[in-house]
């Protein structure tokens, strides 16, 4: 199947970037520790905040650093599609008898799974040795974990497509990365938990695509979510990705139809 | 290969592509302009002719290869290539045509380049046998055998073009658009390419269609060219329709027994250049140089003579010169990228 075999050339690729891997690991690991301890003060003053106790308030912020090379900055995957579509290689992709949109979700997962293993495993690990963490005991949990990240990185890859394609009517996109990039780390989860946003901001924020990169999967691991509220949570998450990458469709067969290519 | 091999295998009847562009006109204006980038282009291409396409940069030659797979949408005429209509059926054409863009590579960067290969095999789902077969072939005639294991970012400019053009012809397309293939590559690279294209065109049959500005690809491997200038054809023909539509004069050279005077009283030719017991004369490129060597022969002691072609390039840069000055408009420049 062409699509696995690009995934799996993709999971190939990163992984030839050994030192970006160990120094985007270093990084996690340390960004971890500070988020911990600065989040060990928060509840200490404020404990059950958001509904979270300590452990599972730190079991969060190791979760985010492990998914944040995975979904949420999302560490050069379609970063890549951004500058092809800036300098006119995009050219040779649509020459391709495959679908542009597919190609390129099937190359982020490849990626996002060797930097699950890369980035991911090793900051989780560390963290649980160093605090007290709430993970579960249960393997059932873990696999809903992996289910529920997976549909976070194809929401983050829909989001992430549809930026790069504005590209075609921008020039260059970049600037809408960044927006993106900053409000994806602020409406996912990553800066604090969603649930410990004031009132009427944790309800929007909930509903935002953004919560299915790390509040729906840190809930899953975290416990916080059992039952019907994992269900729901992934069904959010299903439902957001399905409804991004049809919308990515679209604007790709407008991209396509009607815009120019760059470049002699 | 399929319905339709007894018309031609591409067809264009009044091809247009008309790009709309702002430009800033003060602080904060912005005037819209049209750009004509193809303006009416009509001509078709039987299978099995190799074809050069010439023009100088922004004549519309990447426009006009865009729309022949499909990435463009012409903004009018009608443009058949294999009976399908690019645009519309870009998927199913892609299968059938193999396209290298001299300056963008469909190799996986990081990765070694039979990695390519075995995507491209997927991508096309090519038969395990014909996608052998076809590699072997391809990895012997342009040396690419020790290279298959080489990740494609150290490959050479030329191991890479090699490459690429590998990529494009494992499943056997019926036409091979390259887009400046001998670009920034050495002699003996652009000679390997060109000996390649030679043998897939006349051993294989596949028709090949290709822009370049290195006027000596077109020498030694079309028959027929095409010249584009401003978004419009200013000439199809072979090399020698080229000389003579671009007022092209050839050269003889004669050497006589020993120094003497210019030649003169030669009708069609006049004497260009004295040196010692060597002279050049001139003539019109659409005359023979029979009656001319005779003439001599019979008045002068000739010992020895050659012939020489006019400067292909003086011919085209003659034709571009014509071109523009046929349709003198301001801000016609036909960027590719507005």
């Amino acid at each position: 199947m062409l699509y696995v075999a690009v995934a799996a050339g993709a999971f190939r690729r990163y992984a030839t970037y050994r030192a970006a891997t160990a120094a985007g690991l270093a990084t996690n690991t340390v960004f971890g520790f500070l988020l911990a301890y600065a989040y060990l003060a928060l509840w200490q003053q404020r404990p059950h905040l958001g509904g979270y106790g300590p452990a599972q308030a730190l079991t969060f912020v190791w979760t985010g650093q492990a998914l944040l090379a995975v979904a949420l900055i999302a560490v050069g995957g379609v970063d890549e599609l951004q500058e092809r579509i800036r300098s006119g290689d995009i050219a040779v992709d649509l020459h391709r008898p495959a679908d542009l949109q597919l190609w390129w979700l099937a190359a982020d997962l490849g990626r996002a799974a060797l930097q699950l293993i890369g980035r991911g495993i090793v900051p989780l690990a560390v963290g649980a040795l160093a605090f007290p963490l709430a993970l579960p005991a249960d393997p059932a949990t873990w696999g809903w974990f992996l289910l529920s990240a997976l549909l976070g990185v194809v929401v983050s890859f829909a989001l992430r497509y549809l930026v790069a394609l504005s590209g075609f009517w921008l020039l260059d996109s970049s600037g809408l990365a960044l927006i993106s990039a900053l409000a994806g780390m602020f409406f996912s989860g990553m800066v604090l938990p969603l649930r410990v946003f004031p009132g009427g901001l944790a309800d929007l924020a909930q509903l935002l695509p953004w919560a299915a990169l790390l509040q729906v999967p840190a809930d899953v691991l975290t416990g916080a979510r059992t039952g019907t509220g994992l269900l729901r949570g992934l069904l959010f998450q299903a439902a957001w990705a399905a409804a991004l990458l049809a919308l990515g469709r679209l604007v790709q067969a407008a991209a396509t139809r009607k815009v120019v290519v760059h470049g002699g | 290969m399929s319905a339709g091999s007894a018309g031609p295998l591409i067809e264009l009847d009044g091809v247009e592509k008309v790009f709309t562009v702002r430009r800033r006109a003060g602080r904060l204006r912005r005037t819209r302009h049209e750009v004509r980038a193809v303006d009416g282009l009509t001509f078709q291409v039987p299978r099995g002719e190799m074809v050069g396409y010439l023009g100088p940069n922004g004549a519309g030659k990447s426009t006009t290869l865009k729309m022949l797979t499909g990435i463009l949408v012409p903004s009018g005429g009608r443009l058949r290539v294999a009976g399908l209509d690019p645009a519309r059926d870009r998927l199913r054409l892609a299968r059938r045509i193999g396209v290298v863009l001299g300056q963008r590579t469909t190799l996986w960067w990081d990765l070694p380049l039979a990695d390519s290969y075995d995507l491209v095999r997927r991508m096309y789902r090519i038969p395990p046998a014909v996608f052998r077969a076809n590699l072997a072939r391809c990895t012997e005639l342009l040396g690419l055998g020790p290279l298959l294991d080489v990740p494609v970012r150290q490959l050479s400019l030329g191991q890479r073009m090699r490459g690429d053009l590998t990529a494009a012809l494992l499943h056997d397309p019926e036409v091979l658009y390259l887009d400046e293939p001998t670009i920034g590559l050495d002699v003996v690279s652009k000679a390997t390419v060109r000996t390649f294209l030679r043998e897939l065109n006349t051993e294989r049959g596949t028709t090949v269609v290709l822009t370049t500005h290195d006027l000596t690809d077109i020498e030694q491997l079309c028959r027929r060219v095409m010249v584009i200038d401003h978004g419009r054809l200013v000439f199809d023909g072979d090399l020698a329709g080229l000389r003579a539509a671009a007022d092209g004069e050839r050269t003889l050279v004669v050497d006589l027994a020993r120094q003497l005077p210019p030649i003169d009283g030669v009708p069609g030719a006049r004497t260009v250049r004295v040196e010692g017991p060597r002279q050049w004369l001139a003539f019109p490129a659409g005359h023979s140089a029979a009656p001319l060597v005779a003439a001599i022969a019979a008045r002068y002691p000739l010992v020895d003579l050659s012939v020489r072609e006019p400067d292909i390039e003086a011919l085209v840069a003659d034709l571009y010169a014509r071109g523009g000055a046929a349709r003198p408009q301001p801000g016609d420049e036909a960027p590719a990228s507005p």
